[in-house]
């Protein structure tokens, strides 16, 4: 069995972003993430190239690594080539392989972005569709979103847009076929397993923490991982 | 110091941006929310420019909201982007063009992995093979839609009808630019004037008559933070964040936001609203907010279009002022209605960042 370390060796982005860091912290001035919530880039990066295996695996079990937003404004300016956003997302991915990420309130919000965000990508071909960008769940949208919500088609087609009929365009709808090759290659390149894996492991825990569960977004686990917040992520919680 | 020597120093900050025939490939997050914008850059180089861009139908997303969440590992979208190098191929086209910098930033990260590591590239044509039977072509160039604008700067000045002028008091409008990390801090030699000297909109500005505005936290991130937003209990983290721009912003007095990529326009626009209903605070000098417009909506306003054809309608902070101050003209009966005139009723107006009440702003 290979070790944390060597697991995460194998991710071209852990090597691309884990040269030799000198704790200089530049990484951490600069840091959306790290001004907002009790994150530091530059712990982390000293964390993971200790090599120290118990460390490395409360990490992967840490609400920790789920506080960068992968701006990348790290990698303009660390002076030695680290990428603490790269090796972030070595960790997340390592993490959901292994089911460590359903151990951490921010980690068990992978479910809720696989349930929407994961699942439009199979679905739709997009990423975020505006059928399934509800003014209930996105209140921040405001009043006119709420209203092109309620007339989609409408607003589309006065910009030439082409919603959810054939041929090219604004929110056109993408073939069986072009939407059964996006699945071959989920199939192939490992996507469908990931997502596997985040469905699989976020059932065993709604079990564990007896929270209902189910298909698509209305179910209790969904609701959960989508809204819940502990308040105890912050630098003064 | 000589020019000959000031040109090799500028050299690395110098971008090649084709001059014609260019597929394109759309964003997620536009089409969404600034559906117009994508409209009007196809038709600006088609009709305005007579450039060939073509669109396949059948590209799809380029996965990165996934990627950039943890949903998608690399591999994955590594091959969803060959997949769309493919059609590309197919059509018998070598530059890209990509509407969204969520995309542009992968796609340098992508060819840039490949360049260095060649076995990657040979799994993803083994893989892309496998799962689609295509094969592709690496581009020969990569291009953001707001690099073709700001390559015809000086064209579109030669035609437009409006400038980024004051009418009230004849002085340039004062413009902030938001870049949008992925952009050209990743991988700097992407983007026009890199990472330290981004010239993409601040190029735009200038040429258009308008005051780019200089603010401390002018490159910090607009908070989208990808989950951080897209799970409704991190939006914290993209609020403050965006918030923390605007407070740094407002005493420089802007009159409009100006921005590049899909996600920060959709955020800077949105965000003013909600600290507005949080906070009851707002921005701009007459308390409604401070106008946020795509490269392509400013562009299509100054070609004399009408706002509510390129979608300025969609947006929560209302335009209006700034229309006022371009000295540009508009129905305020058809903002809401669709193509053929239709009443297809109206959004609620919010108690703070509503429409002003007048139309012929005096400032």
């Amino acid at each position: 069995m290979p070790t944390l370390f060597e697991q995460l060796s194998e991710d071209i982005r852990f090597v691309e972003g884990l040269k030799s860091c000198m704790n200089c912290g530049i990484c951490t001035a600069i840091c959306p993430a790290a001004e907002f919530y009790n994150y530091d880039p530059r712990i982390l990066i000293d964390t993971v190239q200790s090599r120290d295996e118990e460390k490395l695996q409360a990490l992967l079990r840490s609400e920790t690594i789920w506080y960068c937003g992968q701006c990348m404004s790290c990698k303009t300016r660390c002076p030695r080539g680290n990428v603490p956003g790269l090796i972030i997302m070595a960790l997340r991915y390592l993490s959901q392989k292994l089911g460590c990420f359903t151990d951490s309130e921010k980690g068990r919000q992978q479910f809720a972005i696989k349930r929407t965000v994961g699942d439009n990508i199979l679905k739709y071909g997009y990423c975020i569709y505006p059928d399934n960008i509800i003014p209930e769940m996105h209140p921040e949208q405001g009043p006119v979103w709420e209203w092109i919500h309620q007339h989609l088609p409408e607003i589309y087609d006065r910009f030439e847009g082409n919603y959810k009929k054939e041929g090219p365009g604004v929110f056109r709808k993408l073939s069986e076929e072009t939407l059964d090759e996006l699945q071959k290659i989920f199939d192939q390149t490992g996507g469908q397993h990931l997502y596997d894996c985040i469905e699989t492991f976020s059932k065993q825990k709604a079990q564990e923490m007896n929270i209902q569960f189910g298909e698509g977004i209305e179910n209790d686990y969904f609701k959960h991982t989508y809204s819940y917040n502990s308040g105890k992520h912050h630098r003064d919680a | 110091m000589h020019k000959v020597e000031k040109k090799i120093i500028w050299k690395e900050y110098q971008k090649e941006i084709p001059d014609d025939h260019y597929f394109f490939v759309r964003s997620c997050i536009r089409q969404n929310f600034f559906p117009g914008s994508e409209t009007f850059f196809l038709n600006l180089l088609r009709k305005h420019l007579g450039k060939d861009i073509f669109e396949d139908p059948r590209h799809t997303t380029c996965t990165g909201i996934g990627y950039h969440t943890d949903v998608v590992p690399f591999e994955t979208i590594m091959t969803v982007v060959a997949r769309h190098f493919a059609l590309m191929t197919e059509a018998g086209y070598e530059h890209m063009v990509i509407s969204c910098v969520t995309s542009f930033g992968i796609y340098a990260e992508i060819l840039e992995t490949w360049k260095h590591f060649p076995k990657i590239e040979e799994k993803v044509r083994k893989d892309l093979k496998i799962a689609t039977g295509r094969e592709f072509n690496i581009p020969q160039t990569i291009t953001h839609c707001s690099d073709i604008i700001y390559k015809f700067r000086n064209e579109i000045s030669s035609i437009k009808e409006f400038s980024l002028i004051n009418q009230f008091n004849d002085k340039p409008l004062n413009v902030v630019e938001h870049i949008g990390c992925h952009y050209s801090k990743m991988f700097p030699a992407y983007g026009v004037g890199g990472a330290e000297f981004p010239q993409v909109l601040s190029g735009m500005i200038k040429a258009w008559g308008g005051h780019v505005l200089d603010y401390p936290e002018r490159r910090h991130c607009c908070g989208f933070g990808f989950r951080q937003y897209i799970v409704q209990a991190n939006r914290g983290y993209s609020v403050a964040n965006t918030k923390k721009k605007f407070e740094s912003m407002e005493p420089f007095k802007p009159d409009l936001i100006l921005c590049n990529c899909p996600g920060c326009t959709m955020f800077m626009d949105k965000w003013q609203y909600t600290i507005a209903e949080m906070e009851g605070k707002t921005y701009g000098k007459e308390k409604i907010g401070i106008p946020v417009l795509t490269y392509e909506e400013l562009t299509g306003l100054l070609l004399g279009y009408n706002p509510w054809d390129l979608g300025l309608q969609m947006h929560q902070v209302q335009v209006e002022l700034l229309l006022d101050k371009m000295g540009i003209q508009y129905d305020e009966f058809t903002k809401y209605k669709s193509k053929d005139g239709e009443d297809i009723g109206q959004p609620n107006i919010p108690d703070l960042l509503s429409i002003p009440a007048y139309s012929n702003c005096k400032i």
